[in-house]
């Protein structure tokens, strides 16, 4: 079968492109892109799309699917739903499962459960260490014989100096690179949110910037000994931004990721102790948001994920130092993400870049790019959808969102993956 | 005493009150006070109420304070006692709380170890909270009889010099005294160790030394604060010898304040460590007036909140 996206702006920043064209799928493939006007519609599916922007499916690199074991959370499905309905065709997940992907078999078993659900595509990111637990490297080779695309020990860092040099050895060996968490435990110790004036205010203990930007000079110099590559996750802090680039200007091999929540909030957000503000690294100051911004916009961080971290009222109804970290983020990453093409920070290409293209290319994995040959996972972005955001009527089990009732400019409206038309605005 | 509704209903924290809720608040404490001299320390006038006081940390006085308040004005008092309650069966805040309030009391009067933990509860109870202490935020009744006693003895609270020595950082008196003695025209400098001063003082208001002389320097008022011995396992100071050494407050330091300058606590004392026995038991001392008026201001607030007609 075979679907015309017909008079799209398709803004495909791997080709240079960003003008209307026609977009033909054909086997799950992208079999034309020409001029608009000039692919006939005839005995074809078409998509009038002349008010869209017409993508390279989005990929979030950084989000957590919660199964196995946990379940009441999130599941692959509910995961891959929400990920589609925020017009992601890709997601990597996470190794801090229950049990904690480490190996090939829980691997195997992430790649059945998406392929069953048949939604985004997933793409798994194993351990650094056994059981994330900091002592021993997993299995690199078999995890990536599996489908394993990267290895992270998210949700926590790897403290000891020793494993992390070995661990971008080891991953060197497999030509596989790193994705680090980055944070010094002993300074974070009981901190629940950034160390600033309003952690003074509220009395909260404080997570300083400095426990985020010390571990990145710690890895940034372990990176130049080894000679790996190393993605740094979330960045949320000033300094951070200035150390990547850097290091960038210096020739390491080093890419970096932020999330909509550092440059959308402060740590004003926790006021009222909203536990839905709780999250690590924590949200931080007016400069530090600033800083993320000019970040994305120079190119010293090279993509938005959205840390989506699913919990219930279990974890967050609570005392805000009992409430677990972590906020969703598959379906507001995008409009939270296109303000910054509205408030001109960002161009349209340089958005789909940080969302689509780099990921893919940091990931090392198939789409990004709409030239013919590639897979056709495709979103479609009505960029001027004013639309209201409801927690509650998300696709993702949980609703631990605090951008709860914002209203956002800018929505995916249709998302293909494999030429399958995967979900689309009701 | 001038007429004025208090239409809260809640008492969580300094930071939201007004200087004027704070002045009728003091002034509701002054004219309660004289009911614990007499022979007779009882009015009906919470008569038929009920007061449930819940702390999930060890307290002493401030729950003592609370009760004998409380009894007082004749209300009914029941505690909640961390080792018999269900926290350590592993019920969350909430469901302890939806149970007491099943039982229908009027007022909580909770402390809890988790800064926020009397806000969470006030949002989803229809029953007044009062914060009796939570975490490193706030404790407002110690600010409120700090204030009461102050305005005794020097008559006014605005234009003093208020020295406030000690661990800040983990203080929640300090957070609200600060505020307190700041939002009625004095102006506070605290002193501690830099380990014990967190960032962004400043910003509530206070000046920041680290030297306990330049602190005390010209003040009307010399507010030490408890160490807690803890913290001596977790890098904020070497010995406590140091300590007593250099933020102790001993006679000689006195004599940098104002001749009439008083020494304040809020209890319990490391005799010998913050404060020497010299000066606890000397003739500056108002420590224990602190404590008379924490009965006259927990008055104060109990009437205040649950007293008379609530719009």
């Amino acid at each position: 079968m075979s679907l015309l996206i017909a008079g799209g702006l398709v803004v495909d920043p791997a080709q240079n492109l960003a003008a209307p064209r026609d977009l033909l799928i054909e086997g799950g493939k992208i079999a034309a892109l020409e001029a608009p006007g000039t692919i006939p519609g005839n005995g074809r599916q078409v998509i009038a799309a002349q008010n869209l922007v017409v993508t390279p499916g989005l990929i979030d690199m950084h989000v957590h699917l919660r199964e196995p074991g946990e379940e009441y959370k999130e599941t692959i499905l509910t995961g891959t739903q929400a990920a589609v309905a925020g017009g992601f065709t890709a997601v990597a997940a996470m190794p801090n499962t229950r049990p904690v992907n480490d190996n090939a078999a829980v691997t195997r078993f992430i790649l059945e459960a998406a392929g069953a659900a048949n939604l985004a595509r997933v793409y798994p990111v194993g351990a650094i260490s056994m059981g994330s637990a900091g002592h021993t490297l997993s299995e690199y080779g078999d995890q990536k014989a599996a489908g394993a695309v990267a290895f992270s020990d998210d949700g926590r860092p790897v403290m000891h100096p020793m494993l992390m040099r070995r661990a971008l050895e080891y991953a060197r060996t497999f030509n596989l690179f790193l994705i680090a968490h980055e944070e010094d435990l002993d300074l974070r110790a009981d901190g629940v949110m950034h160390e600033g004036r309003i952690s003074l205010e509220l009395g909260l203990r404080g997570i300083p910037s400095a426990a985020e930007e010390a571990m990145i000079f710690r890895d940034l110099a372990l990176l130049q000994l080894t000679g790996g590559r190393l993605h740094i996750a979330h960045v949320s802090a000033f300094g951070s931004v200035a150390l990547i680039r850097t290091a960038k200007a210096a020739g390491l091999s080093v890419t970096a990721e932020t999330a909509p929540h550092y440059f959308s909030l402060t740590d004003e957000a926790v006021m009222g102790y909203d536990t839905n503000a709780k999250v690590n690294p924590p949200l931080r100051t007016a400069e530090d948001v600033a800083a993320i911004k000019a970040g994305l916009a120079d190119g010293a961080l090279d993509a938005i994920a959205c840390d989506h971290a699913p919990h219930t009222s279990l974890e967050k109804d609570l005392e805000f130092e009992a409430a677990a970290f972590g906020l969703i983020g598959l379906e507001t990453s995008l409009g939270l993400s296109l303000k910054l093409v509205h408030d001109g920070i960002l161009s349209l290409s340089q958005l789909v870049a940080a969302m689509s293209t780099n990921p893919a290319r940091i990931l090392g994995v198939p789409g990004g790019v709409l030239s013919p040959g590639s897979p056709a996972d495709i979103t479609l972005i009505d960029l001027n959808r004013t639309w209201q955001v409801d927690a509650n009527s998300f696709a993702s089990k949980s609703r631990n969102c605090p951008f709860h009732e914002w209203t956002l400019r800018g929505k995916a409206v249709m998302t293909i993956v494999g030429g399958r038309v995967v979900w689309q605005e009701g | 005493m001038e007429y004025m509704e208090f239409r809260r209903k809640d008492l969580l924290g300094i930071a939201e009150l007004a200087p004027e809720e704070i002045r009728h608040i003091l002034a509701t404490a002054s004219s309660l006070k004289e009911i614990s001299a007499r022979p007779i320390k009882k009015v009906p006038t919470l008569r038929g109420k009920t007061v449930v006081t819940v702390f999930y940390e060890p307290s002493t006085r401030t729950r003592m304070s609370f009760e004998i308040a409380a009894k007082r004005l004749s209300a009914d008092t029941l505690n909640l006692t961390v080792a018999a309650s269900s926290a350590v069966k592993g019920e969350t805040l909430m469901d302890t709380a939806h149970n007491l309030e099943a039982m229908q009391p009027d007022l909580l009067v909770i402390r809890h170890p988790a800064s926020g933990a009397p806000h969470y509860l006030a949002r989803r109870l229809k029953c007044g909270v009062i914060n009796a202490g939570d975490g490193l935020h706030e404790h407002p009744t110690q600010a409120l009889l700090d204030l009461l006693t102050v305005e005794e003895a020097k008559g006014r609270l605005d234009g003093l010099k208020v020295a406030i020595i000690g661990d800040i950082a983990h203080s929640r008196v300090a957070r609200s005294d600060i505020q307190a003695f700041t939002k009625m025209g004095s102006q506070v400098t605290v002193a501690g160790p830099a380990t014990m001063l967190p960032p962004h003082l400043e910003s509530l208001g206070a000046r920041v030394t680290c030297s306990l002389e330049e602190a005390v320097a010209g003040a009307d008022v010399i507010m030490m604060l408890r160490l807690q011995l803890e913290r001596m396992g977790q890098m904020f100071l070497s010995t406590l010898r140091e300590y007593s050494r250099y933020f102790g407050l001993a006679p000689r330091h006195l004599k940098l304040a104002q001749p009439d300058v008083i020494v304040m606590h809020p209890g319990p004392l490391n005799r010998g460590v913050e404060i020497s026995p010299e000066v606890a038991d000397g003739a500056h001392s108002v420590i224990l007036e602190q404590v008379t008026n924490g009965v006259a201001v927990r008055m104060a607030m109990l009437y205040l909140l649950i007293g008379g007609e609530k719009a």
